[in-house]
């Protein structure tokens, strides 16, 4: 990387030698399709001014960006970022900061902070943290219900208009089991565009649940976690959302039959999206023998079959887009008993790495599936006008530099997050995050924040 | 002979019966007037109870005393576990104290599994959770050889012998030890429960399932009885409890059903009239309260020998 100008053009850069994966290509080795060929990428006052092969700008720094693809800044639509209540864990610096490192310039901070963001001036108040953070955008999602009990719906169209303009909203952690609120809330949200993105998890059937239920916790002698106890509330779900013509959004598909229900509800023509975290494209609930709670995941890691389920579902569209649903906690909430430990693991900062094992590597999804899966689909469902827009001129300058042939690296624990509870420490991972830039500015450079 | 006893999957079919066998050698020193041997003198045996289990940490505390270790009692009630401090911490305190064994009982499902990463010493998991309780398996092995092959059969495995184990597997830390343990060592294990209290994946387990106690008990060598916990029994697992006594509680005309030679175990503490019937409980087939003397021998043994004291003499050691 060579920073060849000054800095008075007010910022420009200039990306040189960069290729933009091409869309519409049948998959194969797409790093090496035909027809991405290497081109530069101008970013001034904010947005992309010209992508061509020869382009010049005084004054501009210049990246030689070559072997490297780029992709419209990725969207997280399923973001914990513990701020406010959990400082420990991770705060709205920390988080968006781990953020910009994954390539990402915008997430969705879900609402089960402490207090919970079922208000308009708790999602005004983590809109204004990510605003001052800087290193991406944050976009608060609102609770459905009041102090996500499940119990009377939250002021969904406050949230709405306040600053923080919530247009998704969910009780995520927790599932909005009562068929009748859920109704109610899907309806509600028609009014301003909203949708709901449900957290499947049938309450009664995973009473005290903290494992697939299979052969490993039947092995472990860990209280099952039965698919089923997901599929029947997405089926439910889905039906509802048609019945009253609204949009819903299924968080962390995890099973195979879950994929199947919603393949089925597309086919209807119902407006049902999905979204698949990248650990559920990678892991196994074979991770679990040794007890280490850093695999212990709401909804949790899966079998063989469920992992080649979501990952075709994502390559033919059925699953939308990938979320991280990077959840951090501190170190004393994963070392302990495995009943004891905390659900979740972070994700942020691996994210593209692991879909490009999971999803390129194996010739499911080219990059240009990538983009879209992880920028364009995800700034559609979460109604983010500003993100998920291919990179052309006129685009918002939102882009993220990814070099797919860096050599496959162990994956470690230091990282921007506050918490270190990610499943992939010790995995090697192929490619490297180089560069992220928010609005034509940089958040990243050459792996670090800028 | 792995360092630490987690699993009984943790033991080779040499493994288990290097363990009987030892097991027998010390029961026939057990006859003599002082019991007490020199192996482990000097060595410290940490008892870590999570639980509440009088009879298993008495049977560890008298295992380990007859080896001459140091025995030191940690019960979570009324100790720094009761304020709160993690497991990783109680672990490390007693590392630090020189633990050279932590028997461990805990609530938590892979609970000795973590301890073990956490200290030096051997881990003998004394139950975690509703995973396993392998020298629960072994004190079972060891009173199956004894009585159906009798004291004599050194070097012997259980081949061809039918065990029925009956009643809860699902949340049974004993019967997934034992069927872990039972068929390493030959045995023809077949589990007889409702569908609900077995687990769905039960078919990848090395043993064969039925739903109908009747049928398996003509050809048993063996049945043994699980206790129902209290909490099962409003959980929608049966629909009463007189049913699922009708269904598979053990009374005395099921008996009959039973081959001469077969006997009737149970892990304890029994639900008399609930899971066994108090006329089979005390019938000469049941070895219930030899199961509990065989425990202190087995431990004895599995002490001994994940401890590496040092060799016992064949006449025992008068002090």
């Amino acid at each position: 990387m060579t920073d060849s100008g000054s800095v008075t053009d007010n910022g420009s850069w200039l990306i040189k030698g960069v290729t933009i994966p091409a869309s519409g290509k049948p998959s194969g080795k797409p790093s090496e399709k035909q027809g991405d060929v290497p081109t530069s990428i101008l970013l001034s006052g904010g947005s992309i001014t010209a992508i061509g092969p020869d382009l010049d700008h005084p004054g501009a720094r210049t990246i030689d960006a070559d072997g490297l693809i780029a992709l419209p800044g990725l969207v997280d639509l399923h973001t914990h970022l513990r701020e406010p209540g959990r400082e420990d864990a991770e705060t709205v610096e920390t988080g968006t900061a781990a953020a910009a490192l994954g390539g990402y310039t915008a997430v969705h901070a879900m609402a089960n902070t402490d207090p919970v963001a079922d208000t308009a001036g708790v999602v005004e108040q983590v809109w204004r943290l990510g605003r001052a953070a800087g290193h991406c955008d944050v976009q608060p999602v609102g609770a459905v219900t009041v102090g996500l009990n499940g119990a009377r719906l939250a002021e969904l169209g406050t949230m709405a208009d306040s600053a923080a303009r919530v247009r998704v909203f969910s009780d995520d952690g927790r599932c909005v089991s009562d068929p009748l609120l859920m109704r109610r809330a899907l309806e509600y949200v028609k009014a301003f565009d909203g949708v709901i993105a449900q957290h499947a998890q049938d309450p009664r059937l995973t009473e005290g649940a903290q494992l697939n239920e299979g052969e490993m916790s039947a092995r472990l002698g860990l209280a099952g976690w039965p698919a089923v106890a997901e599929e029947a509330v997405i089926a439910r779900d889905c039906l509802l959302a048609a019945h009253v013509g609204s949009a819903l959004h299924v968080c962390h598909v995890s099973t195979a039959g879950s994929a199947e229900i919603i393949r089925w509800a597309k086919s209807k023509g119902w407006q049902v999206t999905a979204e698949v975290t990248p650990h559920h494209l990678l892991l196994t609930d074979e991770l679990a023998a040794g007890y280490d709670p850093v695999f212990k995941v709401n909804p949790p890691l899966r079998t063989e079959a469920d992992v080649a389920g979501l990952r075709r579902a994502l390559a033919d569209g059925t699953i939308d887009c990938v979320a991280t649903d990077h959840a951090p906690h501190p170190v004393e909430a994963k070392e302990s008993e495995w009943a004891e430990a905390a659900f979740g693991m972070t994700g942020l900062e691996t994210a593209l790495r692991v879909v490009q094992r999971a999803m390129v590597d194996t010739g499911l999804l080219d990059w240009a599936g990538v983009a879209d899966r992880m920028s364009v689909r995800p700034a559609r469902i979460g109604r983010l006008t500003g993100h998920g827009i291919p990179l052309a001129p006129g685009a918002p300058g939102h882009v993220t530099l990814y070099d797919p042939a860096a050599p496959a690296e162990a994956v470690t624990t230091a990282g921007a997050s506050k918490s270190r509870n990610t499943p992939f420490a010790g995995m090697e991972l192929p490619g490297r995050v180089v560069a992220t830039f928010l609005r034509g500015v940089p958040t990243v450079l050459d792996g670090k924040l800028a | 002979m792995k360092r630490h006893l987690i699993s009984a999957a943790d033991l080779s079919r040499a493994d288990a019966v290097l363990i009987l066998d030892t097991a027998e050698e010390l029961a026939s020193l057990a006859d003599r007037p002082i019991k007490k041997l020199p192996t482990l003198r000097g060595r410290t045996v940490v008892n870590l109870f999570y639980e509440d289990s009088t009879r298993t940490r008495i049977s560890f505390e008298a295992a380990a005393k007859r080896l001459s270790a140091d025995v030191i009692n940690f019960s979570a009630k009324g100790s720094s576990v009761a304020k709160g401090e993690s497991l990783k911490d109680t672990a490390l305190t007693l590392e630090a104290m020189g633990a050279d064994a932590v028997v461990i009982r805990h609530g938590a499902s892979g609970a000795a599994h973590r301890l073990a990463g956490w200290v030096q010493g051997s881990v003998l998991n004394a139950g975690d959770g509703t995973h396993e309780h392998p020298t629960q398996a072994l004190l079972d092995a060891f009173t199956i050889r004894r009585r159906l092959k009798g004291t004599g059969a050194r070097g012997a495995a259980l081949d061809g012998l039918r065990v029925t184990i009956v009643g809860d597997v699902l949340h049974s830390r004993v019967a997934r030890s034992n069927v872990l343990l039972l068929s390493t060592l030959g045995a023809e294990v077949t589990l007889a429960a409702p569908p609900t209290l077995l687990p769905l994946a039960v078919g990848s387990w090395p043993c064969a399932v039925s739903y109908d106690l009747d049928s398996e008990l003509p050809k048993s060598d063996v049945v043994m009885m699980l206790r129902v916990q209290q909490e099962r029994m409003t959980a929608a697992y049966f629909p009463s409890v007189r049913e699922y006594s009708r269904r598979y509680g053990l009374d005395a005309a099921r008996m009959a059903r039973l081959p001469g030679h077969a006997i009737v175990m149970h892990p304890g503490p029994m639900n008399r009239g609930v899971e066994i019937a108090a006329e089979v409980a005390d019938s000469v087939r049941s070895t219930i309260v030899e199961q509990v003397a065989n425990g202190v021998t087995t431990r004895m043994a599995a002490l001994y020998l994940l401890l590496g004291g040092m060799e016992f003499p064949a006449t025992g050691v008068d002090q």
